[in-house]
């Protein structure tokens, strides 16, 4: 066989894998957006469930998601950029900044029900905080801390040094060239990670499953000490627990979580770009 | 004889196992131009960066002997560092604009300081960039970005920075390396002006650029400082054999 018919079979080959990777991501979103687009209604959004959640809508899971996003991004954007930052700017290397890397590369592979089970022995029992939306977020916050702060650690040390140099022999103090130099320019990469970071927070059932999620509570909660219904809970629900379940109810649930997990993917790609326009080295 | 504005007193100093420098002693005068030469490798760029303190910044480094400026001890406990390096400027060799506009970089140095007033900012802005022979050039465009400039007008850009502190020091690390010969002789030529208000230590980047502009200038070989001598007598009657061998060409 010819070099020329050799390269046109690879080129075959890898386009075909390529393919296997792009059509299940497709038929999943596919099938989705077709069997649930039925379901969605402004009703479906904002209306309480009732009748064995077969009716109404799915306002309160709606709610109870964002509202854990949301709280987990006031636990771990803090904690995760401070201590990347602290990580990569301020720490030598040491054996306990070698074995605090090592927990982090380690925490980011275990099992989110592990999380679970964590936050229920660790914040929900121990800490008296029951099941409610602080135990959820805390929980979340813990699963996603990993995440944020490999990307941030990496978008931090790509800034080159010399900006670190440059702002100090101009008399800046550390602080100063990480304030207004490295950190500025690092912030794409670090939204990223955040963002990828909460994404996974949205999404997952096991880490709240003992934690937060009500299987069934038809009201938007009072307090950080209550518990809510939350998106992804709430389709495992209706999917396995409740016979009878229409599928439209499900799969508009699933076209739901799916289209609020992909528009912030969206909104993140958006702000990385324009930061990254503005770059300048 | 003045008092040495900075005296180097029989540094030695080491990046892990392997000294650059060994027992180096030399005094620098104020209001001159001091020129430190040799080959590469010979710790004229770890001793520049010594005086300012910008290896503090590198782990796993050893230094002993002392470095005074106006007779106090670099490396005493009472000092504050940021302050030393406002005093203290520096120039690398290869100009790196920070991120943002021509502003940006000449003022960040006085923000940090603390200077807020706008019309005194206005004024370092302006005043540092003559100073650097960049401020007809670019004077329509200060708030364009900084790396939009040519590499010569990148590295006047980053000698305006560094006097933007007023510092009483220039460490210059062959701030003309890269760049063609038009703009080095720009910046040469506001080199010479600068030294009648500031102590200027340069590495250059060629024999010739020593010659041209050193008040007085010290040898350096593999760590060791050969010979330091007033004028432009190491160019024209070297006492060592290796500085008549190096500055005539034989190696280097």
């Amino acid at each position: 066989m010819s070099r020329y018919w050799t390269q046109r079979l690879g080129f075959a080959l890898l386009g075909l894998i390529t393919l296997a990777v792009v059509v299940p991501i497709l038929l999943v979103i596919g099938v989705i957006v077709v069997e649930g687009m039925g379901a969605l209604s402004w009703e479906f959004l904002t209306a309480m469930p009732f009748d064995g959640m077969k009716q109404g809508g799915i306002f309160p899971a709606l709610v109870g998601t964002l509202l854990l996003t949301l709280g987990t991004a006031l636990v771990a954007i803090p904690i995760g950029v401070g201590g990347t930052v602290y990580l990569a700017e301020y720490a030598r290397d040491t054996w306990v900044t070698r074995s605090i890397r090592l927990a982090i590369v380690n925490l980011a592979g275990i099992p989110s029900i592990v999380y679970g089970l964590f936050g229920l022995g660790m914040f929900v029992l121990f800490l008296k905080m029951g099941t409610s939306i602080l135990a959820g977020a805390l929980t979340l916050s813990i699963m996603t801390l990993p995440v944020i702060i490999s990307t941030a650690e990496e978008a931090l040390r790509a800034v080159p040094t010399e900006f670190r140099t440059v702002s100090a022999s101009l008399g800046g103090s550390r602080w100063q060239g990480i304030r207004y130099i490295i950190l500025p320019q690092a912030l794409p990469g670090i939204i990223t990670g955040v963002i990828l970071g909460l994404l996974r927070a949205a999404g997952e059932t096991a880490p709240i499953l003992f934690t937060v999620a009500a299987f069934f509570l038809p009201r938007l909660p009072q307090s950080p000490f209550d518990q809510t219904m939350a998106l992804p809970y709430h389709l495992y629900v209706i999917s396995t627990q409740v016979p009878g379940m229409p599928f439209k109810v499900q799969y508009g649930t699933a076209l739901v979580l799916l289209g609020l997990v992909l528009s912030m993917n969206v909104v993140a790609t958006v702000i990385r770009s324009y930061f990254r326009r503005r770059r300048q080295w | 004889m003045v008092d040495p504005k900075i005296q180097i007193d029989n540094v030695s100093y080491a990046y892990g196992q392997r000294w650059v420098l060994h027992k180096v002693t030399l005094d620098i005068p104020p209001n001159s131009t001091t020129v430190f030469l040799g080959p590469a490798g010979g710790g004229k760029t770890s001793l520049l960066r010594l005086i300012n303190r910008l290896n503090d910044l590198v782990e796993g480094t050893r230094m002993t002997g002392r470095i005074l400026l106006d007779g106090k001890d670099v490396y005493g406990s009472d000092i504050h560092v940021p302050k030393l390096r406002r005093r203290v400027g520096m120039v690398f060799a290869l100009p790196l604009p920070l991120p943002g506009t021509l502003r940006d970089n000449v003022l960040y140095g006085p923000k940090l300081a603390g200077i807020r007033d706008r019309s005194r900012l206005e004024e370092i802005l302006e005043r540092c960039l003559r100073q650097a022979a960049l401020w007809e050039e670019v004077k329509d465009r200060v708030d364009h970005p900084a790396v939009a400039l040519s590499g010569g007008q990148q590295q006047r850009l980053c000698i305006a920075r560094s006097l933007a502190m007023e510092p009483e020091v220039l460490l210059l690390d062959e701030p003309t390396s890269g760049l063609d010969p038009i703009s080095t002789r720009k910046v040469e030529e506001s080199l010479f002006e600068l030294k009648q208000q500031y102590t200027i230590v340069i590495v250059p980047h060629s024999i010739q650029q020593a010659a041209r502009i050193a008040d007085q200038a010290a040898f350096f070989l593999m760590g060791d400082l050969v010979e330091y001598s007033p004028g432009k007598e190491l160019f024209t009657r070297p006492r060592a054999k290796k500085t008549e061998d190096y500055v005539t060409g034989r190696f280097g």
